[in-house]
């Protein structure tokens, strides 16, 4: 890769070609599943390639890619999270309710949200890297408890499993403004949940790649024993990564509420899967060590895709379940494939 | 110069006694051979010399002072690098990941400081021609490299990262015979730069061909402490296989070959 400026130039260099290095790269099988899903699309739907289209494809894809881009790196980490789905719903939960029952300006919610839901996290890492059960135990506890307790207490406090709304509330319009406004840009309709989304991958794959913390969280997923022979603070880098995931959960959960006004408490079950899918499309590997926060982002975009274009399309929404799964089950054939190849580059 | 001393260590697992009684000195510049078989309390004792495990009874002294290493990382920062059987490297990650882990260069300031891929690059590419490994290409996943590159890919670090102590833990057990040789100089080349060397194995020839001096460990306790000139390679590979059961085992086999 970086040019050696010492030494004659190693003349076996030249056996690795600039096509075998495209294939070493964790996202390329997502790159083409999200092409082939993009032509079939474009084929068989005609309102497919409209921009109005394009924009409601980036949406659904972004509610799914801000939390994606975390999963994916607790992947990467080694670990997963089953309560991130519900962990949404909590957050929104608790900015309505802290909002509304508090009688304050939305920010005072949306401020408590993220302590409460960033300690969720960090609780997630604490039990599991003090108890070392493992994290399938230990979320899954997480997303009961959650679950429970978002309907337990929506009812206790509003009488329904809705919240009242809190659209008429002092600091709404700034808030719908960060969370869920709409930006025209040269005609197209974008929601700024795309903004986060980008923003999300970008700031992942920089600390990814290019900080301390990055090479820990690598590490952490390859091997964590080893990666505690050598001095790396395999427990405050899980317990970071959980955190994470709640970040991405609070963004996700102000959005929900943000752009309905109320959150109905029983929202979020399931979604932990369909993030985890999407990181597992793009290439992380399922036993932690390897992947990508891009490739995380074009699980999403092929889940947005998907579930977009089969209504452009108007076929029956039943077959998106078939093809995620089929999607599933070729991506990580393929993923398994190319690393297969990447190794053997030897 | 004493290093590491350890004085009469003891160690348990619950009711297991893994460790007992174990007296052991580690000098620059010299190799301290631990052999013994299976179960004898090898790792129990790396783990205790590299911060991994405590040890519960008796002395452990660096530079004469006495101390207790509560975590890998104390461990490395006193100087005391240790090269783990299967802990190693992380496979999957690119070699000069793999050389920093732990110990990342970084530049910048704020929240910009990051990593210095360019330096990391580089070093890792120069420290393994030093030690005689030509890599093609620093990306590659150290997964795939050779059992015996690998080995010297993590004595690389330690030796550059500065350490004074390198602790390994049977390097030459998976290891073919042209493999075992490559290992063995690197050993031999960081002794000989000056840092004391714990080299943990089953294989008296291996042990005696760079050794200064040989503790052996059965089931736990110290069956005898050598040094170079007062053992021969007969004598350390009689005792290593139990002696006498060897005697009788020999008997055994012939009466029934």
């Amino acid at each position: 890769m970086s040019a050696m400026p010492h030494g004659p130039v190693d003349e076996r260099f030249l056996q690795v070609s600039p096509l075998r290095r495209l294939a070493a790269r964790p996202e390329l099988g997502s790159v083409v599943g999200a092409i082939a899903v993009f032509v079939v699309f474009a084929l068989a739907a005609d309102g497919f390639l409209r921009a109005g289209s394009l924009g409601t494809v980036l949406y659904a894809s972004s509610t799914i890619g801000i939390m994606a881009v975390p999963v994916a790196l607790l992947m990467i980490g080694g670990e997963f999270d089953l309560s991130a789905g519900v962990m949404v719903t909590s957050s929104a939960l608790i900015s309505s309710m802290f909002s509304y029952q508090a009688t304050a300006n939305v920010w005072v919610g949306v401020g408590v949200s993220l302590l409460v839901t960033l300690a969720v996290g960090a609780f997630n890492g604490f039990v599991l890297t003090r108890t070392r059960l493992p994290s399938f135990i230990v979320t899954l506890g997480t997303f009961l408890m959650l679950t429970g307790m978002n309907l337990g207490f929506t009812k206790l406090v509003d009488g329904t499993v809705s919240t009242k709304t809190v659209a008429d509330m002092e600091g709404f319009p700034s808030a719908h403004d960060v969370f869920a406004s709409t930006l025209t840009i040269g005609g197209l309709d974008l929601k700024i949940t795309v903004v986060w989304w980008l923003v999300l991958v970008a700031l992942a794959s920089w600390i990814l790649l290019r900080t301390r913390a990055g090479n820990w969280i690598f590490a952490v997923g390859g091997d964590k024993d080893a990666a505690r022979a050598v001095g790396v603070p395999v427990t405050r880098t899980t317990v970071g990564l959980y955190t994470g995931v709640a970040l991405g959960a609070w963004i996700s959960g102000q959005h929900l509420l943000f752009s309905y006004d109320v959150v109905q408490s029983g929202e979020g079950v399931g979604n932990e899967l369909i993030y985890i899918i999407a990181a597992v499309i793009g290439g992380c590997l399922i036993t932690g060590g390897y992947g990508s926060a891009v490739g995380s982002a074009v699980g999403a975009l092929i889940f947005g895709m998907t579930s977009k274009g089969i209504v452009f399309a108007e076929w029956n929404p039943d077959w998106f379940k078939f093809f995620l799964g089929a999607m599933l089950l070729l991506a990580t054939l393929l993923n398994a494939w190319v690393r297969k190849r990447a190794e053997a580059t030897k | 110069m004493t290093l590491v001393e350890l004085t009469d260590v003891s160690k348990r697992y619950g009711a297991a006694r893994a460790l007992e009684g174990v007296c052991l000195e580690v000098h620059a510049g010299a190799v301290t051979c631990v052999l013994g078989d299976n179960g004898a309390g090898k790792s129990t004792l790396i783990k205790i010399i590299s911060g991994l495990h405590q040890h519960d009874g008796g002395v452990l002294r660096l530079d004469g002072e006495e101390t207790r290493l509560s975590s890998p990382r104390e461990a490395l920062d006193r100087g005391i690098a240790t090269v783990h059987q299967n802990l190693a490297v992380v496979p999957l990650m690119p070699v000069w990941r793999n050389f920093f882990l732990g110990s990342e260069p970084r530049k910048g300031v704020g929240p910009f400081k990051r990593l210095d891929v360019d330096l990391m690059r580089r070093t890792t590419r120069a420290e393994l021609l030093r030690m005689g490994i030509d890599l093609r290409d620093v990306d590659q996943p150290i997964g795939t490299l050779s059992g015996g590159e690998r080995q010297c890919v993590a004595i690389a670090r330690a030796v550059y990262f500065g350490a004074k102590v390198l602790v390994l833990d049977e390097p030459t057990a998976a290891l073919g015979v042209k493999q075992s040789g490559m290992v063995l100089k690197y050993v031999a080349a960081a002794r000989d730069k000056g840092l004391g060397v714990v080299l943990i194995t089953h294989n008296p020839h291996h042990a005696h061909l760079v050794g200064d001096r040989f503790v052996l460990l059965k089931r736990g306790m110290m069956v005898g402490t050598h040094t170079r000139d007062s053992i021969t390679l007969e004598e350390l590979t009689r005792q290593m296989a139990g002696g006498n059961e060897l005697d009788d085992l020999r008997h055994e086999l012939e009466r029934t070959g």
